[in-house]
This record gives structure tokens, C-alpha cells and sequence, in this order.
């Protein structure tokens, strides 16, 4: 899909923006089914954020984008591509930020940013020191740099599983939820980066997200999963006034101190 | 899965692993800051263990022949004795017996850590084939130091023998003695067959380590698992390799 360019963020090489689609994507581990037929398409340089329940297959679902995964049904495809060959991940530059951070523990901070450039042999030494400097700094983790993975707290190796996908200078960048352990100020920073990414860049980013002010703020379009299907898709202006009330459910919970949600479960 | 399925799949993927890391091998030379930290880790640190168990299993060795030989008066050819098992079965089988429990161990461990906790997954994100930077520094590391490794064992082993034979009562050859009965009834080709079976075993070793490494499932527990497993499959291993590489050698 070459549709209007995207620029690197760290450079001025430009590369076509790339689109994502999901076709009645269906996935079993074993005799549980985690997505059910799900369908969506992800224009190039949109911002996609995919919200639902704890356990509801998002973390699954992004991992069959970079193909992580093989679908049990249904196909995905980045960029026109098969997302589960390897052409595709050789083609298209995509970065995903783990859940988890998924750093590499024997490399340091500064290391673990520096391997996807050197590996690729992008730039020289100088030049990828300075793109991973910079892509620290955008997250206030320069002091941080030549510190090993274990010494970090939950929301910085958040932040430099983030920086590390920057420096990736991706084409599609595939968050699963990055601002889940992060203060509201550095939240807001995540959301103003994803968007200043797409703004500047044309970056497709899809965002797996539990916030709902990052969703609301910056999304073009928000999916919901639940179950494993996707129950509503729309732009963030729908989401203010649910149609569904599993949907409103889930957005806007009341906590009712008088009525609590477990004790129901319990009759 | 039934046993016989389980080890056809893993000759099947450990094959696979090999010709996927043997394919990168024009990468080895900007990989060599890694090649070198694996010969350190491989070689350097398997050393100590490697040169003190030879020297005692070359004393024993020393000790039994005198202890028959001395029986019918050949007690002079202790030094071919000591020579000749060293250098064709004990240096190259005990070099690998400790590769396995020192390297084969980590390379599991630190495999299946990184599989687990998705830095595997993280990597082919990121277009970086785990076969080439993490199989095939390792690999090449392994054909390098462990002829080193086996050379070593060979050397301190019958020296052990020698300074048994002198010290003992009962023995009593002195080390010239000692030494040119080994250099008489020995060949190059001992020396050699016994550097080939290190090599292979060592080839065998840390690729199947990587594998079982590469090829965990599940959480923590699942490490330990695979660590359990690939020191009994290397193991294994040895002892089945030794009986064809002799008999190919032959
Ligand atoms: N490798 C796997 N094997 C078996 N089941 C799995 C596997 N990965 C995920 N699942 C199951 O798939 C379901 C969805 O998991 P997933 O990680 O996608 O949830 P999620 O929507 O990301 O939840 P959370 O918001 O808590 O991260 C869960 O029920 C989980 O148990
Ligand atoms: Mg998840």
C-alpha cells in the first residue's frame, strides 16, 4: 500500500506508510478460543487504539501482526503482505513494545537501544549514538543509559522497551499498553509522542491501551475486544456515548460501594 | 506426544537450527565481539576444571596400570597405558562431559531465560535471527576452543600419570622413562582421532543445548526444566557419539 510517505523520525529517509488488515482473524490455543473472526483495517498513518477486558486476546492479537503467531483462521496482512512470513518483518519495519518490556537482560540500556541499528548496520557508531541519546532524552532516561535492565523500576523499563522501538525509526509501531505503569505526566507524554509520530511522520501506530484519556485524546479510530471478538469499532467521538452497554460498561464502570460488582457474582 | 515423536521433532529442529545458523556463517567476522566473548566464556572458564579433573583421571590411570601391570612385569608401558586412553577416549569424553555441565548448562539456562521472558520474541520483531546471534557465535566458539580444551586434557592428564609413576613405591618410572614408552607406542593419529571426537562432541553439544534452549515453553519452572533436559540429552549424547565417531575412526 504506497500511499503518502512516511518520514524516520531521527532521519529524513523517506518509506511508504503501511496499512494493516485483519481478516476474519481466528486463534485456539489448545481448546480455548481467544479471537474469534475479528476484522478490522488499519490505514496507513492512522492511530488505531484497541481497548478490553483483562484476558480479552489484544496482547494475541498484536503478536499475529508481527507474526509472532500463526492465525488458526483468517488472514493478517501488513502492508498488502503476509504478517506471519518472514519477508514481511524484512520489508516492513515494525517495532512492538512488549507488555512486558521484553529487554534484553545481559545488555544494558544504551545496548539494548543500539542493537537494532548496529544489527542493521543503519548508521555509524556516532550516528546511532546520538539517535539513541536523543530517543533517551525524549523519555527523561538519560541517566540512565549504562544501567542494566534489572536495575530499573516497572515504569522505566516501560519506557525504555518505548525508546527502543523509536530508535527502530518503525514504519507500523505496535504498542501493548504503554502507559500502564507510568504517572500521569509521563502518560501524557507517551500519548503526545505516539501522536507526534504519526503527525510528523506518518507512522501507523496501533495502541493497546487501558486508557481511556490516551484512546479518547488521540485515537482515530478505537476497536473494543471483548471475549475475543471485536464488540464495537469506531471514532473516539462514539465512545463517548456507548451505544452498547457492555461497551458503556466497561468505559465508564461505576464503582457502587452499595451494590459491589462480586457480590453479584456470588447470587 | 508420544517419546519417539519427541525425539524425531528435536533431531528434526535441532537439523534445522544448524542449517539456519550455518547459513549466517558470512556474518561471523562483524560478529566477532561475540564469537570472542563466547570463546572466553567456552573456553576460558572450562579451562581450570577441564586441567584439574585431567590430572587426577591421568594419576588413577597411572595407579591402576601399575597397580595390574606390575602383576606379569609390564609396569614399563604405563606411560603408552596412560597415553593412549587419554589422548583417544578419557581427555576428549571428560573435556565434554564438562563442557556440558559447565557451557551446556548456561547456554540453556540463559536460552530459555530469554525465550520466556519474550527477548526471543523481541529479537525476530526486531529482524534479528536468534540462529545468528546467539547460535552461531557459540557454535563457532565451541569448534575452536574445544580442541584446545582436549589438547589440554591430554597434556595435564599424563602428566598427572608421570608424577604418579614417579612418586609411587610400587611404580617407580622415572618420567624419561615414562615418556618414551608414550612417545614410542603412540601415533599422530591417537592424538588426532581424539581431537575429531572433542570436536564433534562439542559441535553436538552446544547446538543441542541452544535448541532445547531455544525451543522452551511456558514460565520459570520450564527453565529449569530445560536445563535438566539438555544436560541429560548432551549426556546421552556423548556416550552414543563416542561409540560411532571410534568406530567411524577406525
Ligand atoms: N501462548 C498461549 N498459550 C495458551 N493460551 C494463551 C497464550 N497466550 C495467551 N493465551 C490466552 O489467551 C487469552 C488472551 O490473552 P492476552 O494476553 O491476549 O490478553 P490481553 O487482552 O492482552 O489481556 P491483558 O489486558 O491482561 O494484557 C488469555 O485467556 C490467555 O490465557
Ligand atoms: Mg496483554
Amino acid at each position: 500500500m504506497a500511499c503518502s510517505p512516511t518520514r524516520n523520525p531521527f532521519t529524513d529517509a523517506e518509506t511508504a506508510a503501511v496499512g494493516v488488515s485483519i481478516e476474519g482473524l481466528s486463534k485456539s490455543f489448545g481448546r480455548s478460543e481467544v479471537l474469534k473472526n475479528v476484522t478490522f483495517s488499519v490505514a496507513p498513518g492512522e492511530i488505531f487504539v484497541l481497548m478490553g477486558p483483562s484476558g480479552s486476546g489484544k496482547s494475541v492479537l498484536l503478536k499475529h501482526i508481527v507474526g509472532l503467531e500463526q492465525p488458526s483462521a483468517g488472514r493478517v496482512t501488513v502492508a498488502g503482505r503476509d504478517a506471519s512470513a518472514e519477508a514481511t518483518r524484512q520489508q516492513v519495519r515494525m517495532a512492538l513494545v512488549f507488555q512486558s518490556g521484553a529487554l534484553f537482560n545481559s545488555l544494558s540500556v544504551y545496548d539494548n537501544l543500539a542493537l537494532y541499528p548496529r544489527e542493521h548496520q543503519i548508521a555509524d557508531e556516532a550516528a546511532i549514538r546520538e539517535k539513541v541519546m536523543r530517543a533517551l532524552q525524549i523519555l527523561s532516561l538519560e541517566g540512565s543509559a549504562h544501567k542494566a535492565p534489572s536495575e530499573l523500576s516497572g515504569g522505566m523499563k516501560k519506557r525504555v522497551a518505548i525508546a527502543r522501538g523509536l530508535v527502530m525509526e518503525p514504519q507500523l509501531m505496535l504498542y501493548d499498553e504503554p502507559t500502564s505503569e507510568l504517572d500521569p505526566v509521563m502518560a501524557a507524554t507517551i500519548s503526545e509522542i505516539i501522536a507526534t509520530l504519526k503527525d510528523e511522520y506518518r507512522v501507523t501506530s496501533i495502541v493497546v491501551s487501558h486508557d481511556r484519556e490516551l484512546a479518547l485524546g488521540i485515537a482515530d479510530r478505537v476497536g473494543i475486544l471483548m471475549g475475543g471478538e471485536l464488540v464495537s469499532l469506531g471514532t473516539p467521538a462514539d465512545l463517548r456515548t456507548p451505544a452498547d452497554p457492555r461497551v458503556a460498561e466497561f468505559l465508564y464502570p461505576k464503582i457502587d460501594l452499595k451494590n459491589p460488582r462480586f457480590k453479584k457474582l456470588e447470587t | 506426544m508420544n517419546p519417539l515423536t519427541a525425539i524425531l521433532e528435536g533431531i528434526g529442529s535441532t537439523l534445522q537450527l544448524l542449517v539456519s545458523a550455518a547459513g549466517y556463517t558470512p556474518t561471523l567476522w562483524r560478529q566477532r565481539a561475540r564469537f570472542i566473548e563466547q570463546c572466553y566464556l567456552i573456553g576460558y572458564t572450562t579451562l581450570p576444571i577441564v586441567a584439574i579433573l585431567s590430572f587426577f583421571i591421568g594419576s588413577v590411570l597411572a595407579l591402576q596400570a601399575g597397580y595390574s601391570m606390575s602383576n606379569f612385569g609390564a609396569k614399563q608401558f604405563i606411560g603408552s597405558l596412560v597415553g593412549l586412553s587419554m589422548a583417544r577416549e578419557l581427555g576428549p569424553v571428560m573435556a565434554a562431559i564438562l563442557l556440558t555441565g559447565r557451557v551446556g548448562s548456561a547456554i540453556a539456562a540463559e536460552l530459555a531465560s530469554m525465550k520466556v521472558y519474550q527477548e526471543i520474541d523481541a529479537l525476530e520483531t526486531m529482524n534479528i535471527p536468534p540462529a545468528k546471534v546467539l547460535v552461531l557465535p557459540r557454535l563457532a566458539a565451541v569448534l575452536v576452543m574445544m580442541p584446545v580444551l582436549a589438547i589440554i586434557a591430554d597434556l595435564v592428564g599424563w602428566f598427572g600419570g608421570a608424577i604418579v609413576s614417579k612418586y609411587t613405591q610400587s611404580i617407580a618410572i622415572e618420567p624419561e622413562a615414562y615418556f618414551s614408552v608414550l612417545r614410542r607406542f603412540m601415533v599422530f593419529e591417537d592424538v588426532l582421532n581424539g581431537l575429531i571426537k572433542a570436536e564433534v562432541f562439542g559441535f553436538a553439544i552446544v547446538l543441542v543445548c541452544c535448541n532445547i534452549g531455544l525451543n522452551t515453553r511456558g514460565g520459570p519452572r520450564e527453565i529449569g526444566a530445560a536445563v535438566t533436559r539438555a544436560v541429560v540429552v548432551s549426556l546421552i549424547l556423548i556416550l552414543v557419539l563416542d561409540y560411532f565417531v571410534t568406530k567411524a575412526l577406525m
